[in-house]
């Protein structure tokens, strides 16, 4: 999924072999994750695609069906993986996603700690971001979905990148290993707060963390625990002073989408027809009725509206930063 | 007599060039050095100053001028607070603790009394007469060298109104004194969400309006990451290819390509304190280059910009020029050339009088060559003709994303002429002011059938405000951050259109 060797990056050159992994696009709203075996069929609903003869094609391609049904073979992409994973959990998606990597200010070589894992969306954006020299560490307290994502990753290419955990970070917080040596951490759990204090630990001094809650009061708790300075004598102290936090903010993002459409607008004679309908049109159709022929009646415009339907919501995110002593 | 000085001081800019070029900074670094450019936060967003650091660096906080001499050599996310001693004040760093403390204590004690607070605003007349200090009294606490904080303090222990205010109300009154009469300056590191949110809030016109979760959404859509060849067509400054750059972490490419003969202003990547290595794989080449076919490359030579082309002036002035001089801005620079000062000085991004940078005294050059004459660093020029070697490569392997930032360019032409450059099933996201010209262009695509899972996108931000019993979002927000077309450009099944 990721180009760690620049040899084998997506390209005009680059075809598809037994044992990858990929896109297949029917619909924008219809996508699916499948791994080319030789031998093998993909079937939809516009036939039967054989998987053999995918092999040697360029990504991007078009492939038939038996029945003459068309679909795209696309390459992998952390944003075409977030829309094709199996959700184990409710995942991130990309607005969330974008923003949160680039507000922890994710870079390659970063050393990022996250927990849950869930599904591995945000995981697999993570990965891309701290390429090819720094690493993810990614916990979850539910060991099959820590086996079922540590197996994604794997076959995506990603295991050395990404390294999954099975522990509690509520109950027992981030390993001591990484104390002082994480550049971001990122928090999507029930009760971040009880996290928090171990968090602190870890971030390194300028360090930036980030926790998704879907309800306020998660958030409202969170923060008060940020802003109170910590005074759980547990607490390490630098120095002779507690490190505070800073830059406490929180946000909401989504996006809206558009439709677009070449829409044939009509504009009606006043005198002797209703604005309504093609059909009255055509019944009192007479010789000096024209349609197409003028183009004032029957012009046509590419328009565009947002969609009726949209996400009103995921979470919010909350992000802060460990101030320096 | 005049040119003996541009002779020093193309000498002195030289060998500032030349040692920027010797310590080259580490990817990631934590703390500042000399000549790395910051960001100056003064009193929590309320100004916001891009800075280079020099021992000779200063910084005007209300009508003190302070060195910024004390900032070289100390971590990214250090607070300084200005002192008040007698002769010039200066810039001294401070924990956090000491200046949240107190708003701490505060919280405290409010949480206790919100339930019996019965206090409201109702006797409060604002006439003026409340505070018993005058400003010849403050004058001469700070002349027997009194802190901020004490003099606060005093204000508070002076006021007759004060303890007649809510918990929240005396805690914005000790703020708001604070902000004046204590003000500290936190010291950041400039990155792609940093640099970008400053630009949106002070001269977003400058980034074409690119807030920054649209920036986040064009990297994660183009799919930039590690050995990527990005194309980008960025017309706000370089704000996008710095963004780029700083993800590919010196690997890759970002080919930022212009159409015309000249490159497109990108000073704003000079903010990023990018080592050598990561500048390198920044490269301009016009869209003319880019799309002759690939025996045009064996068999012609690639006109390539030489650096030699470029004046040494803008070379140096860029080693260590301030970024908020807008490149138009040469009236300025020659008045101040001739008083041959060599501090660099700040521009505030959040005032409007610009306080000039120089450092170049051979204004004289930059004038000759007009006003678009492309300012971009030493550094970047190196890697700035494409290795033919690389071109090459890009033909017969294709981009691996498109990012096109022309907020008011002619997007379906730009569009059109760049898609078929890209490899097949490669990612592209196009950012633009305006919905309509994105439409037709996403309408021209579909019909094409040049790319599939075609979307305009309008990213949505909102800020909150969460405190306790006062959670709320912002009063204030932002309703427009632009709009994306994204898709992926596919293999199209008519053979004789690509």
């Amino acid at each position: 999924m990721l180009s760690l060797d620049p040899s084998k990056r997506n390209s005009l050159q680059r075809c598809i072999c037994d044992g990858d992994l990929v896109i297949v696009y029917e619909r924008h709203d219809r996508i699916k994750a499948v791994k080319v075996q030789k031998g093998l069929d993909f079937q939809n609903r516009f036939g039967v695609f054989k998987l053999s003869d995918w092999i040697g094609q360029p990504f991007g391609s078009k492939v038939l069906s038996n029945k003459g049904g068309f679909i795209y073979l696309l390459a992998p992409t952390p944003e075409l993986w977030t829309l094709v994973l199996s959700h184990r959990t409710q995942i991130l998606y990309l607005a969330d996603i974008s923003f949160v990597i680039s507000y922890l200010e994710v870079v390659p070589g970063c050393l990022v700690l996250e927990s849950g894992t869930g599904s591995g969306s945000l995981t697999t954006s993570l990965a891309r971001a701290v390429a090819p020299s720094g690493h993810v560490y990614t916990f979850d307290f539910h060991a099959q979905r820590a086996t079922l994502a540590r197996e994604d990753f794997e076959r995506n290419g990603l295991s050395s990148l990404v390294t999954v955990s099975v522990r509690d970070i509520q109950g027992e917080g981030f390993p001591e290993e990484f104390c002082g040596a994480a550049d971001s951490v990122f928090l999507d759990l029930p009760q971040p707060w009880l996290a928090l204090p171990s968090v602190r630990k870890m971030l390194k001094q300028d360090g930036v963390l980030c926790s998704f809650s879907p309800c306020i009061e998660q958030v409202q708790h969170s923060c008060e625990v940020l802003t109170s300075g910590f005074t759980d004598p547990n607490v390490r102290l630098i120095g002779d002073m507690q490190q505070l936090i800073l830059d406490i903010r929180t946000f909401e993002v989504l996006l809206r989408t558009y439709e677009i459409r070449e829409e044939r607008m009509t504009t009606s004679e006043a005198d002797h027809e209703s604005p309504v309908g093609p059909m009255r049109k055509k019944r009192h159709c007479t010789p000096h009725d024209v349609d197409d022929s003028q183009g004032e009646r029957t012009a046509t415009t590419v328009t565009a509206r947002p969609c009726q339907e949209s996400r009103g919501h995921t979470g919010y995110l909350t992000f802060a930063r460990l101030a320096c002593s | 007599m005049a040119q003996d000085h541009s002779a020093d001081a193309v000498a002195v800019a030289a060998a500032e060039c030349q040692h920027l070029a010797a310590t080259s900074p580490p990817t990631n670094p934590k703390t500042t050095w000399e000549g790395c450019s910051v960001l100056l936060d003064i009193n929590d967003g309320d100004r916001l100053v891009f800075a280079r650091l020099s021992p000779a660096a200063t910084l005007k906080i209300g009508n003190k001028k302070c060195s910024l001499g004390p900032l070289l050599g100390c971590p990214f996310g250090s607070l300084f607070r200005v002192g008040n001693g007698p002769g010039e004040p200066c810039l001294s760093r401070c924990s956090h603790s000491t200046s949240g403390a107190s708003d701490n204590a505060l919280q405290a004690i409010e949480e206790e009394s919100i339930a019996e607070d019965s206090r409201d605003n109702r006797l409060l007349i604002d006439n003026n007469t409340a505070q018993n200090l005058s400003s010849d009294d403050i004058d001469a606490m700070r002349r027997n060298g009194a802190t901020g904080d004490e003099i606060v303090e005093a204000l508070i222990s002076n006021s007759a109104t004060f303890k007649k205010k809510t918990v929240y109300s005396q805690e914005k009154y000790k703020r708001k004194k604070q902000k004046k009469y204590a003000p500290k300056v936190l010291l950041r590191k400039p990155s792609a969400r940093s640099i970008c949110e400053t630009y949106f809030k002070k001269f977003p016109a400058r980034i074409g309006f690119l807030r920054v979760d649209t920036l986040s959404l064009l990297l994660s859509m183009a799919n930039v990451g590690v050995h990527s060849d990005v194309l980008v067509v960025d017309m706000i400054g370089g704000m996008v290819t710095g963004a780029v750059a700083e993800r590919l972490g010196g690997t890759g490419y970002i080919c930022s390509t212009y159409f015309g003969v000249t490159p497109y202003p990108s000073d704003i990547i000079r903010m990023f304190n990018f080592n050598s290595e990561v500048y390198s794989r920044i490269v301009h080449v016009p869209v003319s280059d880019l799309s002759k076919s690939l025996d045009d490359f064996v068999h012609s030579e690639i006109s390539a910009k030489a650096p030699s082309m470029l004046p040494e002036s803008a070379e140096c002035r860029n080693s260590m020029d301030i970024s908020e001089v807008p490149i138009q801005n040469f009236d300025l620079i020659k008045e101040k050339s001739l008083n041959n000062e060599q501090t660099s000085v700040m521009s505030d991004v959040g005032e409007s009088q610009h306080v000039a940078s120089i450092l170049c005294p051979s204004g004289a050059n930059d004038l000759e060559l007009g006003h678009d004459t492309p300012i971009t660093d030493k550094l970047v020029n190196k890697g700035r003709q494409a290795p033919l070697e690389t071109m090459k490569q890009w033909k017969t392997n294709g981009f691996s994303g498109l990012i096109v930032a022309a907020p008011e360019a002619e997007v379906g032409t730009i569009v059109h002429k760049l898609l078929p450059l890209l490899a097949y099933s490669a990612p592209f996201a196009i950012y633009h002011q305006y919905l309509q010209p994105l439409a037709a262009c996403m309408h021209n695509l579909q019909t094409s059938k040049l790319a599939i899972s075609l979307q305009i996108s309008e990213p949505w931000l909102r800020e909150y405000q969460v405190l306790p019993s006062r959670t709320h979002p912002l009063m204030q927000m932002s309703s427009f951050g632009g709009y994306i077309l994204s898709g992926i450009r596919i293999r199209n099944s008519v053979p004789s259109s690509i």
